[in-house]
């Protein structure tokens, strides 16, 4: 798990968006940078709480 | 004169003067399409108008009656749909402008079309945020939906319209979705009901997805018996919608009484009493005192749940509309276009990381829901802000309004449970919603608690 601290969300963008075919308009790519560390900043509250390893993911899917 | 003109009434007052043979279908819709005519340029609730299908509609419902016929439940009900239900015959927008080059839908959507099957008769589509990622309907492409109770503020959303158009009294009955409380903040924010079943009650089937782990079709109402009504209409198995129950529909009424004997009704303390303005917490303590609750229950771990409900939401969202985002992100809604292509990236095991989160929630909740029948909850933070305010002070603190708006609401929606927002009766002030929440598919017993506080007077909608 990555550290805030360690974490470039511009970087991240750069590294990221080829692989999944996204160009980045250059007006949103602030935007973008902004959310990305708000998303890592939310994730950690979900990543560092301990769960059961026996917890499944919520949703069932029947066959 | 028709009763309606007042915009007062309800959808049941409707039904049973067109039963009554009192009014007719088309004169209940000429005075509908003669106030939307009047107020929504201002309001701007609706995005696309079915005068002529709703004159044959009702036209029909009249001559139906003339025949005899037996008439469903809500013949001859004016109602409208948030833009993001299928409507036969037209583009299905999603408050999108990429939408606008989709074909007509083929099929009703089956939410639009169990009530149209009851008789009501459908009025037109109405504004929300694009692909509903927001909770202000400011909408970059169709505007700001107007707060009929105060024209310069926000109606909240995603389903703005619909609860704004509710609220003005240009229809008596709309539908939304909630997938972190777009019905709940709207109906809260412009003071009229707002119902948000348990996840997989009501069909999605022909609904513009958001994120679908959360996505629920949900309803606006002036009244508690109008709420149940529709919902009861609404229930059902589809097998459109793979997420939609196949457990027998549990019909709410008759009889809605207002009892609230034997029930075990709590405050949601910690979490659920900060981050907001004192009033909202205040007016949960006057729902409580009317209920006679004293006792408060604390959610353990909200806030971690509202985090993984955020990451979930961005995840999916981004996922359903990546194809556009690929090839089109200039013609997104600036609102939404930077959320959306970052919720692209999230990586893979935060959001499996979120869903493992849910399941250990879910059943905290289930054990409160052990010894306690009702919680309750405000249902937004502040009243309804300016539109084009950003930030709001809380606590000493500014923060930003639209990412805040669901702190009340998302961390229950994350786990399916059904909710009601209900309107405080306050004249004079802006309005304010209280959640009532109960166990998955308890919702009979919400509208019991509900129709005993619209009883009390502790809860109303204010005339139109």
């Amino acid at each position: 798990m990555m550290s805030e601290s360690q974490f470039s969300p511009s970087d991240y963008l750069d590294a990221a968006a080829p692989l999944l075919q996204l160009p980045i308009p250059p007006e949103a790519r602030p935007g973008v940078i902004a959310n990305l560390e708000r998303l890592n900043e939310i994730a950690q509250l979900v990543l560092e709480y301990p769960l059961p390893e026996s917890t499944d993911p919520a949703p069932v899917f029947e066959p | 004169m028709s009763f309606f003109d007042d915009r007062g009434s309800d959808a049941s007052a409707i039904a049973a003067s067109i039963q009554r043979q009192e009014v007719s279908a088309t004169r209940i819709l000429t005075a509908v399409i003669a106030a939307i005519d009047a107020d929504d340029a201002d309001l701007n609730c609706f995005t696309t108008r079915l005068t002529d299908t709703a004159r044959a509609e009702a036209a029909a419902i009249d001559r139906a009656q003339a025949e005899n016929q037996i008439l469903g439940d809500l013949a001859g009900v004016p109602f409208a749909v948030k833009d993001l239900f299928d409507i036969s015959g037209i583009p299905t927008l999603a408050g999108s402008k990429i939408n606008r080059e989709n074909p007509p839908a083929t099929t009703d959507a089956t939410a639009v079309a169990r009530l149209r099957q009851a008789g009501a008769v459908l009025v037109g589509a109405l504004n929300m945020d694009e692909y509903a990622y927001g909770f202000t309907t400011e909408n970059h492409h169709y505007g700001a939906t107007r707060n009929p109770r105060d024209r310069d503020r926000i109606a909240g959303g995603s389903s703005g319209g619909s609860a704004a158009a509710v609220a003005a009294g240009l229809v008596p009955l709309a539908l939304g979705t909630d997938t972190n409380g777009s019905v709940r903040v709207p109906a809260a924010l412009c003071g009229i009901f707002g119902l948000k079943p348990t996840y997989g009650r009501i069909s999605r089937a022909g609904v513009t997805l958001f994120a679908s782990s959360f996505d629920h079709v949900g309803l606006f109402a002036r009244s508690v018996r109008d709420t149940a009504l529709a919902f009861d209409l609404l229930q059902g198995a589809d097998p459109r919608d793979p997420v939609c129950t196949t457990r027998v529909p549990e019909p709410t009424r008759p009889p809605l009484a207002p009892d609230i004997a034997g029930l075990r009704i709590a405050t949601a303390a910690g979490y659920f009493q900060q981050g907001g303005q004192p009033e909202v917490f205040q007016a949960v303590q006057t729902v409580a005192s009317a209920l006679g609750a004293t006792q408060t229950v604390t959610i353990p771990e909200a806030a971690r749940a509202r985090a993984a409900a955020y990451l979930i939401t961005a995840s999916e969202g981004s996922s359903q509309h990546l194809a556009r985002l690929q090839t089109r992100p200039q013609d997104f809604d600036p609102a939404t276009r930077d959320r959306f292509l970052a919720g692209a990236l999230i990586p893979a095991p935060w959001y499996v990381r979120a869903q493992r989160f849910r399941r250990w929630y879910r059943d905290r909740l289930r054990d409160i829901f052990q010894t306690c029948d009702i919680l309750l909850a405000p249902t937004t933070p502040w009243p309804a802000t300016l539109i084009g305010q950003e930030s709001i002070t809380i606590d000493g603190n500014e923060i930003l309004i639209r990412p805040n708006l669901g702190r009340f609401t998302q961390p229950l929606s994350f786990v399916g449970l059904p909710i009601i927002s209900v309107p405080l009766h306050r004249p004079g002030h802006l309005p304010l919603g209280v959640q009532l929440i109960a166990a998955p598919y308890q919702e009979a017993k919400l509208l019991r608690v509900a129709a005993y506080l619209e009883q009390q007077g502790v809860v109303s909608v204010a005339a139109a």
